[in-house]
């Protein structure tokens, strides 16, 4: 088992590692920050002036071995356009996306399981099409469509919670709930799938062939079994929460991760998007390693690997 | 060997039918047996000819939209058709129990041997954890599993197959049931698994003094195993009775057909080839007229085909669904082999 999870953490240091090549390389060559940093307005001069002082006159190859050596020490660089430290940056906008992201998922998860189990337990019944209809809404509707939808029913015509923001708790429920219906159709009908695929195999025949109470059945022997599929899935919706829903995020104006990243593409502001691309390449990894050792744990038939 | 006398199970014309895609299938056309303790009842026949869709209906683990109806289904004098689900749920896994075929997906490989072991033990009796383990322990030696300890704490994918069966049947046995059905226990297995497997299930209903329905499509297996036999064809029993009347005096041309599909059968010509029987089993969606086996029949009479054939007895415990006598029988097929040799 600590094999495996060595293994699996040396390749996660391995994607970081490639990504932080491309991300540095690709920001540098799409936009060039000694002419953000000179400012708008600023003759030729000022910006050749900027690109030897700031040292962007050398190979990036270099700057990369400079920028890695750095990161690896905790110094993420100084932001362009608010002149402070990147990491306080992040940091700042760090805990409104984890708030919203862990929410959003967890009321996705909420929804899904029970739904889904429902839905596999009861297939082809009308809480099966309910559910199934639920689902197809919840995928064909775009979600700013469904954010400004929602803010017109619970701001405008209501009045129960407030527009925008990121202050107090209330400000993330309509948030939280457009993100979570956002994931909650592709884990619900994994849920679904999983369920009914499990019910129909012979562990279950055996299960009930024991005496045992159809509640215990489903949930000792076909849930777990049910939603080892689900888990990677699960992971890289909640790393796509945790990375910040920039539509989301710029719809509610919620001054986290996503918002950050829109606003620092919009100003060239290479170290925030450097650092940001980072943090949830960052968080992916985690992901991923955590769903792998969930699975391992979950099934195991896959703690030899 | 004593005469069983206490009967576990009690069919009487059993019907189940059930719905699929293309109509209603009657899959088991009013069956009649009797098992009694100690005594093993073999239903033989070919995939589809109803003998699992009778082991699941006695189990009650047929789809809810199988329709079930007999004139009795009596086990251990209780009418299994009245029970609801949580009283047939409280006999399951206890004096009812159950062996399946597929030992290789029977058991559930998220979780312990030891804890899916001691489960029908938790569930139907009030005992710790503890003791349910070390009775657990116990019928896993009682079924020639060595280092149990170390077994209770494996997953099923690091057994074999023969073991993963000897631990289903430990499964099956850790209550003592009064009746075990054995729905072709050692299919899956190779053939010197299944002597070893079959030896196994019984000394053990020898020790246990159970009653057993074992089910299978393999005739050879029969003569090893059963003291009775039913041979079933298109959800109808179509013959009856000991072991030793079957095999000397087989008075069924199915049976008969059967026997030929042997090794054994043919031994007795050098140089025969192994028999088949030529045909398929008739679709039973919508229903059949006459006999189910006419189609497949060398000796098919006008009569088999406009009306249904009775069971009748043939001499002794032997009964059979056929008009023909049986020195007729006991003529048919050999000579069939024989034009298939000649060609």
């Amino acid at each position: 088992m600590l094999a495996y999870v060595l293994k699996r953490l040396g390749l996660g240091i391995l994607v970081m590692l490639a990504v932080s090549t491309i991300v540095f390389t690709l920001t540098n060559v799409a936009a060039d920050p000694a002419r953000t940093i000179a400012g708008e307005g600023a003759t030729a001069a000022d910006v050749e002036a900027a690109r030897i002082a700031y040292g962007f006159d050398r190979p990036i190859p270099v700057r990369y071995a400079e920028w890695l050596a750095n990161v690896a020490q905790g110094d993420l660089g100084t932001s362009y356009r608010q002149r402070r430290p990147v990491a306080d940056v992040v940091a700042e906008r760090l805990p409104v996306t984890l708030a919203l992201g862990l929410a959003a998922f967890a009321l996705a998860l909420a929804l899904s399981l029970p739904l889904g189990l429902l839905a596999g337990l009861r297939e082809n019944t009308w809480v099966d099409r309910l559910a199934l209809v639920f689902a197809l809404v919840g995928q064909a509707m775009p979600t700013f469509w469904f954010a400004l939808l929602g803010m017109v029913i619970f701001v405008v015509k209501l009045g129960w919670l407030p527009a925008s923001g990121s202050d107090t708790w209330r400000h993330f429920v309509l948030p939280s709930v457009v993100l979570a219906y956002y994931a909650t159709p592709t884990l619900m009908r994994l849920t679904r799938a999983g369920v009914i695929e499990v019910m129909k195999s012979d562990y279950i025949r055996t299960a009930r062939a024991k005496g045992l109470r159809p509640g215990k059945v489903v949930l000792k022997h076909a849930m777990r079994n049910a939603i080892l599929p689900l888990v990677s899935v699960a992971a890289v919706q909640l790393g796509f929460m945790l990375g910040g829903s920039i539509v989301v995020e710029t719809i509610f104006a919620m001054r986290g991760l996503g918002y950050l990243a829109w606003e620092s593409i919009t100003f060239s502001d290479l170290p925030v998007i450097q650092a940001v691309v980072l943090l949830i390449a960052g968080i992916y990894v985690l992901l991923t390693l955590g769903a792998d050792i969930l699975n391992a744990w979950l099934d195991p038939r896959l703690r030899m690997g | 060997m004593t005469r069983p006398i206490e009967k576990v199970l009690e069919v009487r014309d059993l019907q189940v039918k059930l719905s699929t895609s293309t109509g209603p299938l009657h899959a088991v056309r009013g069956i009649s047996f009797d098992v009694a303790m100690g005594e093993t009842v073999c239903i033989v026949g070919e995939s589809g000819c109803g003998k699992s869709i009778t082991a699941l209906s006695v189990m009650g683990l047929l789809p809810k939209k199988a329709e079930v109806q007999a004139e009795a289904l009596r086990f251990d004098s209780q009418d299994l058709l009245k029970l609801n689900e949580r009283q047939l749920s409280n006999l399951r896994g206890d004096k009812l129990a159950m062996i399946f075929q597929e030992p290789m997906t029977a058991l559930n490989p998220v979780y312990t041997i030891g804890d899916q072991l001691t489960e029908p033990l938790l569930r139907h009796r009030r005992i710790s954890k503890r003791e349910a383990y070390s009775l657990a322990e116990r019928i896993l030696e009682k079924v020639g599993i060595s280092g149990a300890a170390r077994r209770m704490q494996q997953f099923p994918h690091q057994l074999s197959g023969g073991l993963r069966q000897r631990i289903v049947i430990a499964m099956a046995l850790i209550c003592e049931p009064k009746l075990v059905i054995a729905d072709e226990p050692t299919t899956a297995l190779d053939v010197t698994i299944q002597a070893q497997i079959l030896h196994l299930m019984k000394d053990l209903q020898r020790e246990f003094g159970m009653g057993m329905l074992f089910i299978t499509h393999d005739l050879g297996l029969v003569s090893r195993i059963a003291d009775r036999v039913l041979v079933m064809y298109a959800g109808q029993i179509v013959e009856s009775g000991s072991v030793a009347e079957i095999f000397d005096r087989p008075s069924h041309p199915y049976t008969k057909g059967l026997m030929q599909c042997l090794p054994s059968g043919v031994r007795a010509q050098p140089g025969a080839r192994l028999g088949s029987i030529p045909g398929i089993v008739p679709n039973l969606v919508g229903g059949i007229k006459g006999c189910g086996f006419a189609g497949r029949c060398p000796a098919v009479r006008e009569a088999c085909r406009s009306a249904e054939i009775a069971l009748r007895a043939v001499a002794g415990t032997q009964a059979s669904r056929c008009i023909l006598p049986p020195e007729e029988v006991a003529k048919l097929w050999t000579e069939a082999v024989g034009l298939e040799i000649e060609q």
